[in-house]
């Protein structure tokens, strides 16, 4: 695979004033994204995976602050980019695909003009070739008669068929990164695997970058090249798809894969993994891992541990501080009972 | 059909229409939510209910809990005809947990207020005894105590679950309708919630109608599967039958969009057709061979008849000649 990056960011952290004092969303993470590769984000509700997204797309609300060692897109620095500059590369070279089709289409405005706008903006001032390019990704992205769809309204859509406009539409312009956040959360299961396979058939005809941000491991599991895990503002595992599944070695996601039934693997009624506790509270001065309140293995060292990540070579890294022969060996003990 | 014999809940034969405006002037076209469903859900076991959205889910759970009156077709508890009872003494009976548990509790409403509604509706006991009750209550679902004079917005999502089971179990119902009752939370809340229901239906002898559209979920949890399809139960089998052996076109498909987190297989290709069709405005025949992969002649022309083997119930042509084994098993 090439290794030409699209999308650099390093030491990303996010703050909100709120009444109670200073609230940490994201704390520093870092990741790259390069062409025809895919990045899955992990985490629960508020992990901090979305806010991540919308500073990358400089859609952050006004109040929150955002500081980074380094945000380059394309090999330029977007960190104090003016908001006209901005506003050129969304949509243009790096598009969005939020999770509710339902929100994030104007109902007042036909198919046809929402998705020939963002074409008119920021490519064109062609009508027709802008009209053209829509009837062809909406036919790609499998809505049929795609020529007299143009004309209606997001209302007499179905939701699979909003997300595919809206995945046409983030395609208008040829981006080089897509960010999905929860693409298909509001969508049936049978939607879901149609709106995934076509995702990952476009970004492989297309060989775009794409961040894809969800919940769900079962499609981390099948649509990932790299993963990444966060908890509590923060990434504690990341590493190529394959070896954070079969070797997880951060407590937090051998909980959360522990908890998911898996036909086959987990028997009917037997019962399934938690991760007792709650997400701690993100406001104020903050040190040690996050996790360790949850954590089956917490220390006393747990409660001021650095925040240098254990490599495992292959890119696979997470931050406990427990030795990789202690968490590998006990996967293998728990493999021969 | 001696009374022991006889399914915590049935329904023969229901079918329930809305008339659905077609706008200004146009008058109205009837709408078949539920279309001639037969389901048996037997005593302390759990049915688990399958289906896209749309296809009639929620309105048999409204019709079971009493809320919704079918058209045709009866409603028994016990094996008792729906018809004999009172709107009351069917909430007795069944009790509903719903997906969104933050639209599902009164927000100005304090905990306990809440969980001992039921009772106060019901006129149970002493209302000196409601709060040792909801104590009690709170303690079987795994809540601490003091959250009894909280308020909802309080609470994380998984408590507000708790708090919403709690309010269910409350009045003792012999059958608990679970509407996706863990599609709104957390990946490591949802299995702290099924762990729950699943001690609860042991400790309590529960029945639970289980809606969902996570099949991981439904094989976890089901004795017993039925899915559904515009209105149709269109396969029902035990589960391992079911998960195992699925006949249906429609069941395969929805099998095979399940995501296993196996980072070695790849996004499934369900080769379903993307659009469901408009419930109001089916499709002749077999209302599932516009997007069937398997589609004949004749499923465009004549509707299926149940044929069952054993207890697998199918609806579909491939295995409508006497009991006959389809062309297309796995």
């Amino acid at each position: 695979m090439a290794s030409q990056k699209i999308l650099e960011v390093e030491n990303l952290s996010v703050d909100i004033p709120v009444s109670a004092g200073m609230l940490h969303p994201v704390r520093g993470i870092g990741f790259s994204v390069s062409r025809g590769e895919t990045l899955c984000i992990v985490g629960e509700s508020g992990c901090g995976k979305s806010l991540t997204s919308l500073s990358i797309m400089g859609l952050l609300p006004k109040i929150a602050r955002r500081r980074a060692d380094r945000m380059d897109f394309l090999g330029r620095d977007i960190r104090n980019l003016r908001e006209r500059d901005m506003a050129r590369l969304r949509g243009g070279s790096m598009s969005m695909i939020f999770q509710e089709p339902m929100t994030s289409l104007n109902p007042a405005y036909a198919v046809g003009n929402q998705l020939a706008e963002v074409y008119l903006r920021h490519v064109g001032r062609n009508r027709m070739t802008a009209r053209d390019r829509a009837v062809f990704l909406l036919e790609k992205v499998g809505i049929s008669s795609a020529g007299s769809r143009l004309g209606q309204y997001p209302h007499q859509l179905s939701g699979g068929q909003r997300q595919r406009v809206m995945i046409a539409m983030a395609l208008m312009c040829g981006p080089e990164l897509i960010i999905a956040d929860e693409p298909t959360t509001a969508l049936d299961v049978t939607i879901q695997a149609q709106i995934l396979h076509l995702l990952a058939e476009l970004q492989r005809e297309f060989r775009m970058g794409m961040i894809l941000i969800t919940h769900d491991l079962g499609i981390v599991a099948r649509v990932a090249d790299k993963v990444q895990v966060m908890y509590a503002g923060k990434t504690v595992e990341e590493g190529p798809c394959e070896t954070v599944f079969d070797a997880p070695m951060h407590p937090y996601t051998q909980g959360l894969l522990r908890c998911i039934p898996v036909p086959g693997r987990t028997r009917r009624g037997e019962r399934l993994g938690s991760v007792p506790g709650i997400v701690p509270n993100l406001v104020g001065e903050l040190s040690g891992c996050m996790f360790r309140n949850r954590c089956d293995y917490a220390t006393e060292a747990c409660a001021d541990m650095p925040d240098e990540p254990t490599r495992m070579g292959d890119g696979h890294a997470y931050t406990c501080l427990r030795a990789p022969e202690e968490v590998l060996g006990e996967g293998r003990a728990a493999e021969a009972l | 059909m001696t009374e022991a014999a006889a399914p915590a809940l049935e329904t023969v034969d229901v079918t329930c229409v809305f008339h659905v405006s077609q706008g200004f002037l146009r008058g109205s076209k009837p709408l078949r939510a539920v279309n001639g469903v037969s389901l048996k859900i037997p005593r302390g076991q759990v049915v688990g209910l399958v289906g896209e959205s749309g296809c009639g889910k929620s309105t048999m759970a409204n019709i079971l809990l009493g809320l919704q009156k079918p058209n045709s077709g009866d409603v028994r508890y016990s094996g008792d005809s729906a018809a004999g009872f009172s709107r009351r003494e069917i909430a007795r009976r069944i009790q509903p947990i719903f997906q969104d548990p933050y639209s599902s509790l009164n927000p100005t409403k304090t905990i306990e207020s809440i969980v001992f509604q039921p009772l106060r509706i019901h006129n149970v006991g002493e209302p000196s005894e409601w709060s040792v009750r909801v104590g009690e209550m709170l303690d079987v679902v795994g809540l601490p105590r003091r959250v009894a004079s909280s308020y909802p917005s309080q609470l994380s999502g998984g408590q507000r679950q708790r708090v919403a089971i709690a309010r269910a179990l409350i009045m003792r119902p012999e059958v608990v309708i679970c509407d996706e009752p863990t599609s709104a939370l957390d990946v490591s809340v949802q299995s702290q919630i099924l762990n729950l229901l699943q001690d609860l239906k042991e400790e309590l002898g529960l029945t639970y109608l289980l809606i969902s559209h996570n099949l991981a979920v439904v094989q976890h949890m089901a004795d017993r599967v039925a899915v559904m399809y515009l209105g149709r139960i269109v396969e029902e089998a035990d589960s391992d039958t079911l998960f195992n052996d699925p006949r249906h076109p429609y069941t395969r498909a929805l099998l095979g969009s399940v995501l296993t987190p196996d980072p070695r297989l790849g996004v499934p290709d369900t080769h379903l057709g993307a659009v469901f069709p408009n419930p109001v405005d089916p499709p002749p025949g077999c209302s599932f061979h516009p997007r069937c992969p398997e589609c004949m002649e004749i499923c465009r022309s004549e509707p299926p008849r149940p044929a069952s083997d054993g207890g697998h119930r199918i609806e579909c042509h491939l295995y409508g000649g006497a009991g006959a084994p389809g062309t297309a098993t796995q």
